[in-house]
């Protein structure tokens, strides 16, 4: 008997078996609502070739990971998201995670600094330092950095419609304690078409969002070569509800979106696109997460290669940081949260992640306290010294499973953007609700899958405690923050030169206006003092302010 | 025929997650409720003022950035102050326990946390509007 044949006699006899057995009444379903085969074989990946498809690790299309030696030559960067109340009570923070054995800051900004309004704007009232920390001034990035080496450690910071202000203040602080801008490594979100699409923290249009996008582009590539000038973030398309294969295709057609915009300003595609890299989340599902990492990564390398030209190997390779999820967070049981983080995590680290947030048990509650971050923190080094999953790179890989479902990962994604596409690109298709529809039909639909049971979270609609009571600490903002705040803003305004941070936002005006790159001018208001919600105001005379269209 | 119960649901101060807003507007619609949905980023206010300009019966804030001890009261007073504190308001988010004891006890109807089940939320609207016997 050949072998074919006698593969074939197995195959049938294995499906009868399968259609004779006894099924559960189960939806054998990921997350995402995507249907799983009971089993994967050899045919499922019999067109698989692995120079072109796979490649080792730090080789073209870099589907085995970004790096020859992965986590051998170095673990993830182990950064927890933290911010809260003023920037003293911030650096606090920053100095237990770092004494734990955190490796880089990742800076949660206030909804005020989010969205561009100084502490004591009426807009302000009641939300500062309430969902990170209060940022208003150099002043006080001085203060959130205090006795930490700028020159040591890479920062991360969320920040989006104002991340050339943040980003300003972040670098004049670092030249005040003597380290050059070239010598600071770091991370803004700076991703604003995700904004548009799912985050919702916006400021400016469109149009002249990705002017300053493209001028942040610019000017760290002369300047400031070790920054990552935009995290493009699937996270916050995730938690707003989409599935995995949205995350993914949503993402990177944003992703190619900044890539075309910084080609049409004139810039070298290998001058920028090395510092971009990209933030995903960490659901559930745990296969259909590394299918998603896997194939996001082949994507990348395959388009920036084929379609935009580049030729620096550093522009080809997706490299990105990873967070859990915190909408599969329960309030029920916070407990089993410790749990569900840790697979999660080990989901991104099989995926090979660049960069790990693990979310704290108590997220759904409040910000995280002490006790809970720290346990956060402790998952991420079990799984990094203790499972022995950083052994082998991309360990995964040839699996019938892992690699039919990274290649359904990338047909998927290929649809949608030619859906975009369609839809005459990323600006047009969020004009027309594109997006937002996507999402808010898919957040819906698993909704419903959950309140009908054919989704099971535990604690939340099966095995439930009657009458549990949560007893876990919770962190408390002190409502003083906010006088406090208030009052040290007012303080900087005073002491300043006033004159000159007029002739500074005069000159910023002016730019704004023109064409000249508008992070040298911005740098200057920095350094004179003047301040977030000044910087903002000056811009949205010029910019304007976008206004949502409404889709429900 | 009587007339359908008519729910505001609304995102006061700078917080754009709206995930939550959107799924419990789409499941009240689907339970049969008229929905009027605010948008994000709107004031106390624009949304006592929407309220009484729609007419409504009933108000779901949403609130995830931490504001909820401001916006709450602030959306309750301006309430009194337009003479129509007959609305009732009800919402959800992150918030602490200890903190949804203090805003019943101003008299928002009800929190409704994170887990919670849509079908409980139009319940309680529904009961709250039925006729007394």
């Amino acid at each position: 008997m050949t072998d074919r044949k006698r593969f074939e006699e197995a195959e049938g006899k294995y499906y009868d078996a399968l259609d004779d057995g006894d099924v559960q009444d189960l939806e054998f379903t990921t997350v995402s609502g995507e249907p799983v085969d009971p089993l994967y074989g050899p045919e499922d990946t019999a067109d698989l070739d692995y120079l072109d498809d796979l490649g080792f690790p730090g080789q073209y299309p870099y589907t085995r990971g970004v790096y020859p030696t992965m986590y051998r030559g170095r673990l993830w960067t182990m950064r927890q998201f933290a911010g809260f109340g003023t920037a003293r009570d911030t650096n606090e923070r920053y100095h237990y995670l770092l004494e734990h054995g955190q490796t880089g800051i990742s800076v949660a900004f206030d909804m005020p600094t989010i969205m561009g309004y100084d502490s004591d704007h009426g807009r302000s009232e009641g939300e500062v330092g309430r969902c990170g920390v209060a940022i208003d001034s150099l002043r006080d990035m001085d203060i959130l950095f205090e006795g930490i080496d700028l020159s040591r450690i890479t920062t991360s910071m969320t920040i989006n419609a104002p991340a050339s202000i943040l980003l300003a203040f972040y670098l004049c602080a670092g030249e005040k304690k003597g380290t050059p801008f070239d010598r600071m490594g770091g991370t803004i979100q700076n991703d604003i078409l995700k904004e548009y699409i799912a985050q919702k923290s916006w400021i400016f249009p469109p149009e002249p969002s990705m002017r300053i996008i493209t001028d942040i582009l610019a000017f760290c590539s002369d300047h400031v070569p070790r920054w990552n000038t935009i995290s493009i973030s699937g996270y916050h398309i995730r938690e707003a509800g989409s599935t995995a294969a949205q995350e993914l295709a949503f993402t990177l057609a944003d992703g190619f979106a900044y890539v075309e915009a910084g080609i049409a300003a004139g810039l070298d595609v290998d001058v920028f696109a090395p510092r971009l890299s990209f933030f995903f989340n960490a659901h559930l599902d745990f296969f259909e997460e590394i299918a998603k990492y896997r194939a996001a990564r082949r994507i990348w390398a395959k388009r920036m290669k084929e379609k935009y030209g580049a030729r620096d190997e550093r522009s080809l390779l997706l490299r990105f940081h990873t967070q859990t999820a915190g909408c599969t967070l329960t309030a029920q049981q916070p407990e089993n949260n410790i749990v569900r983080t840790a697979f999660q995590a080990m989901s991104a680290v099989l995926g090979g992640t660049q960069s790990l947030h693990t979310n704290s048990m108590d997220e759904t509650l409040a910000l995280p306290s002490e006790k809970a971050v720290m346990i956060a923190l402790r998952t991420q080094q079990m799984i990094a010294c203790e499972t022995g999953v950083i052994n082998s790179a991309d360990p995964l890989a040839g699996s019938y499973f892992m690699e039919a479902r990274t290649r359904e990962m990338e047909e998927k994604a290929e649809v949608y953007f030619r859906r975009i596409e369609e839809l005459g690109g990323v600006v047009k298709a969020i004009e027309q609700g594109f997006f937002q529809k996507e999402i808010g039909r898919a957040a819906y639909e698993y909704q419903k899958a959950v309140e009908a049971g054919k989704k099971i979270i535990v604690g939340l609609n099966a095995f439930g405690i009657e009458g549990e009571q949560i007893d876990i600490p919770l962190l408390k903002i002190d409502p003083q923050v906010e006088t406090h705040q208030r009052e040290s803003v007012r303080k900087v305004r005073e002491a300043r030169d006033n004159d000159k941070a007029a002739r500074e936002l005069e000159r910023l005006r002016a730019a704004a206006a023109g064409n000249d790159n508008l992070m040298p001018v911005i740098l200057d208001c920095a350094r004179c003092y003047c301040t977030e919600g000044e910087i903002i105001g000056e811009l949205k005379k010029i910019f304007g302010e976008y206004r949502e269209p409404l889709f429900l | 025929m009587a007339r359908m119960i008519r729910v505001l649901v609304a995102k006061p101060g700078l917080d754009g997650h709206d995930r939550g807003a959107k799924v419990v507007a789409n499941a009240l619609k689907d339970a049969g409720m008229e929905i009027i949905y605010t948008g994000l980023h709107q004031t106390p206010e624009m949304i006592a003022e929407s309220a009484v300009q729609e007419d409504v019966d009933i108000i779901g804030l949403s609130i995830l950035s931490g504001a909820h001890m401001t916006m709450f009261p602030r959306v309750m007073e301006l309430l009194k102050e337009k003479g129509a504190d007959h609305i009732v308001v009800f919402g959800g988010g992150i918030i602490p326990a200890e903190d949804v004891e203090k805003l019943e006890s101003m008299g928002v109807a009800r929190i409704f946390g994170p887990g919670t089940n849509t079908g409980d939320i139009a319940a309680f609207i529904r009961n709250r509007f039925s006729d007394p016997e």
